[in-house]
């Protein structure tokens, strides 16, 4: 165990060394959450509510999303696992006497609470200096937030270790890796809350693992989670455990099949 | 092949000359193009990711017109028509030119200083570096968009009209190209920056999709006469679309889209100038 938590320290250490640059990504977050807030706002002007939250919901959803994008991983962009097995140095990783996908899941972690530091706080802090971002002052809500971010980041890490493990067969992880992003953004609710999305389309999207990664907690914060925070934890949970599940069986045999590159 | 010899030694002679900027770029694509047609699963994976992104954004768009009927006064036509034009200048510029997002890792591990030393157009090499075919996957839910929203708009269309259509992404082609050359020199200022570059990018993007009155008058005066975005697609379609100018700008500005696009383009050449003469190596 503790070198999985040496792990989760070191890799959280290296990423808040490079502050400048996750300080220019908050920057960047920041104002894509304006954009969207705008086009929020104009729709709300329009409808003053819908699905059950009103103009400050949204413009609060706009930088919370925003804010959880990176540690989230969703544009999938600082993950070493995929390029690693491209390249073949993943044979250093199959050596370590650790288990493969809970060191890469330490990893991650490590580099995702680096992330919340620097990437999430300062959005929504922004966001509330410039829009009517409206934040709860329940500690309990506060605290059920966090256990289903946790529980979203356990599933969306397990989509990326399954995203990734795949380069092991097609030897390129890029395809897919693409292709998650594509559906992720989408079904995780950075472009449009999954709230206001109508008919089977809603239906479909607020059941897939990504519900779990952005929109539950928000909906959690914001209070407007049907079912609850019960149903929003057990959701997840259910998804992370057959994700992570899936990810073990690919391990296994990935371990057992491939023929790794290099030379 | 005969006079291979000889023509080495001419060539020392009279053609010491770089290759021409355009020519090279082209020659780059085509070597880009078959290193990338390597992986044929993952290219054909990411050509259909670009497509999927395209066509989910377009579905949002949608979704928000599930709820209204209009969004700041334009119809969904209007904002498909806004939505098409934008998407398809930005796709065709991001096919282009996107090559300039792997500026920043080529500075940080030094091998730009190869790209000086190659007696070839440093901004070609630099737009054309890993050229992928999968941008055109961005191409096609632009184009059936903007065929819809054509369909589907109650204009009456003249010449004037047409033409200022066609212009509208033409000039929009060659605002993006500039800002994606501007936005590469904020990677010789700052190597960590790079993320920011997004913002004026995809940024700018996100921004010209939709009506700018969204934005309110402060922002959208600064996306006019700041960061000229709004000539893209904005002040032209007022004209196609018959709209009054909810800023209440002068007329003119309906037609000075070429107008920004060139004075942006000349302000990105000389930008790009200015960063490779004050271009400092980080290698050791």
């Amino acid at each position: 165990m503790r070198v999985y938590l040496t792990a989760v320290r070191l890799s959280m250490r290296r990423y808040l060394a490079y502050r400048s640059s996750a300080l220019a990504g908050a920057l960047t977050n920041t104002i894509f959450g304006c954009l969207r807030a705008f086009v929020l706002i104009a729709l709300w002007k329009q409808k003053p509510e819908i699905s059950g939250w009103d103009l400050s919901d949204a413009v609060t959803y706009a930088f919370i999303t925003q804010g959880l994008v990176t540690p989230m991983g969703i544009f999938m962009n600082n993950s070493e696992l995929g390029p690693r097995i491209r390249s073949g140095d993943v044979a250093v990783d199959l050596y370590r006497p650790v288990d493969f996908q809970a060191w890469w899941l330490s990893l991650d972690l490590g580099r995702a609470l680096g992330a919340g530091l620097l990437r999430t706080v300062p959005p929504v802090v922004l966001g509330m200096l410039l829009f009517p971002v409206s934040l709860p002052l329940n500690p309990l809500r506060w605290a059920e937030f966090l256990a289903c971010c946790a529980v979203g980041y356990l599933v969306s890490f397990a989509l990326r270790y399954v995203a990734s493990l795949v380069a092991f067969w097609t030897m390129d992880e890029r395809g897919m890796s693409s292709i998650l992003v594509a559906a992720g953004m989408f079904c995780s609710g950075l472009i449009v809350p999954l709230t206001i999305i109508p008919g089977v389309l809603g239906d479909v999207v607020r059941h897939t693992p990504w519900a779990a990664v952005v929109q539950m907690p928000v909906n959690v914060l914001l209070g407007t989670q049907s079912g609850g925070f019960g149903y929003a934890l057990a959701f997840g949970s259910l998804w992370a455990l057959l994700l992570l599940g899936a990810g073990r069986l690919l391990t296994a045999a990935a371990r057992q099949k491939v023929v790794v590159q290099g030379g | 092949m005969a006079d291979t010899a000889d023509a080495a030694g001419t060539l020392a002679e009279t053609d010491d000359r770089p290759l021409w900027g355009p020519t090279a770029y082209l020659l780059l694509v085509r070597m880009w193009m078959r290193a990338s047609s390597q992986y044929r699963v993952s290219l054909l994976l990411t050509t259909l990711a670009q497509f999927l992104t395209t066509c989910l954004d377009l579905i949002a768009l949608l979704i928000i017109y599930t709820q209204v009927k209009t969004l700041a006064g334009f119809t969904l036509a209007e904002t498909l028509y806004l939505y098409g034009t934008t998407r398809l200048a930005f796709a065709l510029s991001d096919v282009v030119a996107s090559g300039v997002e792997s500026l920043a890792t080529m500075i940080r591990l030094g091998n730009f200083d190869l790209v000086l030393i190659r007696p070839v157009s440093s901004l070609a090499q630099v737009l054309a570096d890993q050229f992928t075919p999968k941008r055109f996957g961005k191409l096609v839910a632009p184009i059936v968009t903007l065929g819809w929203a054509l369909d589907e708009l109650p204009v009456h269309w003249t010449v004037l009209k047409a033409a200022v259509c066609v212009g509208t992404v033409a000039a929009g082609f060659v605002i993006y190209c500039a800002l994606w050359v501007l936005t590469g020199c904020i990677s010789f200022i700052a190597v960590d920056a790079q993320e920011v570059a997004n913002s004026f990018t995809y940024g700018s993007e996100f921004a010209t999709e939709y009506p700018l009155t969204i934005f309110g008058r402060p922002l959208g005066l600064a996306l006019t006469f700041v960061l000229p975005v709004a000539f893209v697609t904005w002040q032209p379609s007022l004209y196609v679309l018959g709209h009054a100018d909810p800023f209440e700008l002068p007329g003119f500005l309906r037609f000075s889209s070429p107008l920004a696009a060139a004075a942006l383009t000349g302000l990105a050449a000389l930008a790009w100038r200015a960063c490779i003469r004050h271009y400092r190596s980080t290698g050791s």
